[in-house]
């Protein structure tokens, strides 16, 4: 997956991913519509599709609210990339198939803009923009198997058939 | 002297309530798959619930009798698309025969232990963050998402990563005017939004042991905004009468051992504690009151499954008793459940606030989520009970809000700006 660089902060909250007065759905690209809106009313409409968000500490903090991860996907977003994730966005997005990457240095030296290239697979990250590369944290064995499934869902099924 | 062995090493809270639920031996770090007692979802996070379990072809719920949905983030329904997820609930509840709370029976997070679906030493899971309020009676108990919640349905169990456990101990005795939730946001400014991610919190020391449950349960709900899995309580004999009194089940409570390992300790001395305030817009924005007196507000808010208990009100009311809101504000209060509110009219607490010119709203979550019942306008000053401030929370996200105690709310009232509520006691 390859794409250019939108950069967030610390402590983006699942209000500011997707405000809950827009759960009145849940339909994934009515969702899209309203991505990241209180914290970039715009972002939706500068996006591209294969795009990156790479974002500070504490990721997806606040809310159990699926629609965030779901909202981010259906965007066409490739992958968040972060210092950190809150608990229970991190499993969420495993849970519904959608790429998610730790790396405090690739989300302290990646810069708004720079086109970067993930190896999913891999764990790697590479800035084409600097030619610099980084190697995200791996996930727990357990997670790996859900994520190589394409979230828990296809994992549950492909187990019980 | 040999290694100690696995077994005989010492175990936290956390590490307890997850082996007896999934028959081994478990340490933090461990992955565990364990059996749930209890499983809610609510109207925000079922919808998308069902759908995963319809996906998942499953067609029947492991048992019914352990699942609850509760029609409470936007009840009564505001809009069409939120009345078609609430009917979508209504036919699942239906259909699996699982308890349904419809609109006005209250917020998850009150009725979950108020109706007697969770005693000490269960685990429990909800699709939503603040579930994590049971911990206030020894409930190791966490938010999930709906695809998770949906799995839970099907199989009654789920997988948990062991958490490691921070110990944080209060100590000194409070002064008048501070309250739990003064305690839990000082923690929350202390270690930060992300200061105790993926971590449980056990809670404990003199001010925890001299609250009543009612505001032990403000503390616990709070764990999640430092990022906590869990925040763990002790169960004591105010704990067990309390129990007693909502549940026919039998609780199993879970201490730790002595030397239970923990990745650190926070200590708090409350004495020279002042109310706190977290500010606009994130929840570990918190500061003692002195520094934001005299904030204008135009909006409070008593409720929520922080504060919207019986205690909560009697606190506010008895400050507001015989006094009018500020021509300048409206305050908006949403008991958290139909029995507080039942409660409230009996001990006359619900008409002092009425006639001080509150705005009762539906037993529910009120406009804690910006979904309804008082959108804050442009630039607009809000003080509330609620544990989120994050920006647009309320449903408008060029408001600002404040969080505060009850007593801190109660006294801006009478102002029309941040007050301290010590005056007034």
């Amino acid at each position: 997956m390859k794409g250019h660089v939108w950069k967030f902060g610390n402590n983006i909250d699942t209000d500011l991913i997707i405000p809950a007065r827009y759960l009145n759905t849940s339909d994934p690209e009515e969702l899209a519509k309203y991505a990241m809106m209180d914290a970039d009313s715009e972002w939706v409409d500068k996006m591209k599709k294969g795009d990156f968000i790479v974002a500070g500490d504490n990721f997806g903090c606040g809310s159990s609210r699926e629609h965030a991860p779901i909202a981010l996907k259906a965007t066409g977003l490739s992958a968040v990339i972060a210092k950190s994730f809150a608990r229970i966005f991190y499993r969420n997005a495993i849970n519904i198939g959608f790429p998610i990457l730790e790396s405090a240095e690739a989300a302290e030296e990646i810069k708004e803009g720079d086109e970067v290239e993930v190896d999913l697979t891999a764990g790697i990250i590479h800035d084409q923009t600097t030619g610099k590369s980084y190697k995200a944290q791996p996930f727990p064995e357990f997670m790996q198997k859900i994520i190589d499934a394409g979230g828990l869902i296809p994992y549950l099924k492909k187990k019980t058939r | 002297m040999g290694k100690t062995t696995r077994s005989e090493r010492s175990r936290t809270i956390a590490e307890k309530i997850l082996s007896a639920h999934s028959k081994t031996d478990a340490h933090a770090g461990d992955i565990v798959i364990a059996d749930l007692d209890f499983l809610i979802g609510q109207d925000g996070t079922s919808g998308i619930a069902i759908d995963s379990f319809r996906k998942m072809n499953a067609k029947k719920v492991f048992d019914p009798s352990k699942i609850a949905i509760i029609i409470d983030h936007s009840a009564p329904s505001p809009n069409e698309g939120v009345s078609a997820i609430h009917k979508k609930i209504r036919e699942f509840s239906k259909e699996q025969g699982i308890t349904l709370y419809d609109i006005g029976c209250g917020v998850c997070h009150q009725l979950t232990p108020e109706q007697g679906h969770c005693v000490p030493g269960d685990l429990v899971i909800g699709a939503d963050s603040h579930t994590c309020t049971y911990g206030a009676i020894n409930v190791f108990s966490t938010g999930i998402g709906s695809t998770d919640l949906a799995a839970g349905w099907i199989s009654g169990k789920l997988w948990f990563k062991v958490p490691e456990t921070m110990k944080v101990v209060y100590k000194g005795k409070t002064p008048k005017g501070v309250y739990s939730k003064d305690l839990i946001l000082n923690l929350i400014g202390k270690i930060g939004a992300d200061g105790a991610t993926y971590l449980a919190l056990e809670i404990e020391g003199a001010p925890i042991d001299e609250l009543s449950v009612d505001a032990r349960f403000t503390i616990s709900n709070m764990a999640i905004e430092c990022g906590a899995k869990a925040g763990l309580m002790r169960s004591d004999g105010k704990v067990l009468d309390w129990v007693k009194k909502h549940s026919k089940r039998k609780p199993d409570p879970q201490e730790a051992d002595k030397d239970a390992k923990y990745k650190e300790a926070v200590e708090i001395d409350v004495a020279k504690l002042e109310p706190q305030i977290a500010k606009p817009h994130t929840v570990d924005n918190v500061c003692p009151i002195f520094e934001v007196l005299g904030t204008p507000i135009q909006q409070g808010y008593i409720g929520t499954c922080t504060n919207g208990r019986l205690e909560d009100f009697q606190i506010a009311a008895k400050i507001l008793k015989g006094k009018k809101v500020n021509k300048d504000c409206r305050l908006i209060i949403a008991p958290a459940s139909k029995e507080i509110l039942m409660d409230m009219i009996k001990d006359g607490t619900f008409q002092i606030l009425l006639e001080t010119g509150a705005a009762s709203v539906t037993p529910g979550c009120g406009p804690c989520v910006g979904t309804h019942n008082g959108v804050p306008s442009e630039g607009e000053n809000v003080i509330s009970t609620a544990n989120r401030n994050f920006k647009g929370r309320m449903g408008n996200p060029n408001a600002f809000i404040y969080l505060a105690s009850p007593a801190t709310v109660a006294a801006s009232m009478i102002e029309g700006k941040i007050a301290d509520p010590r005056k007034y006691l």
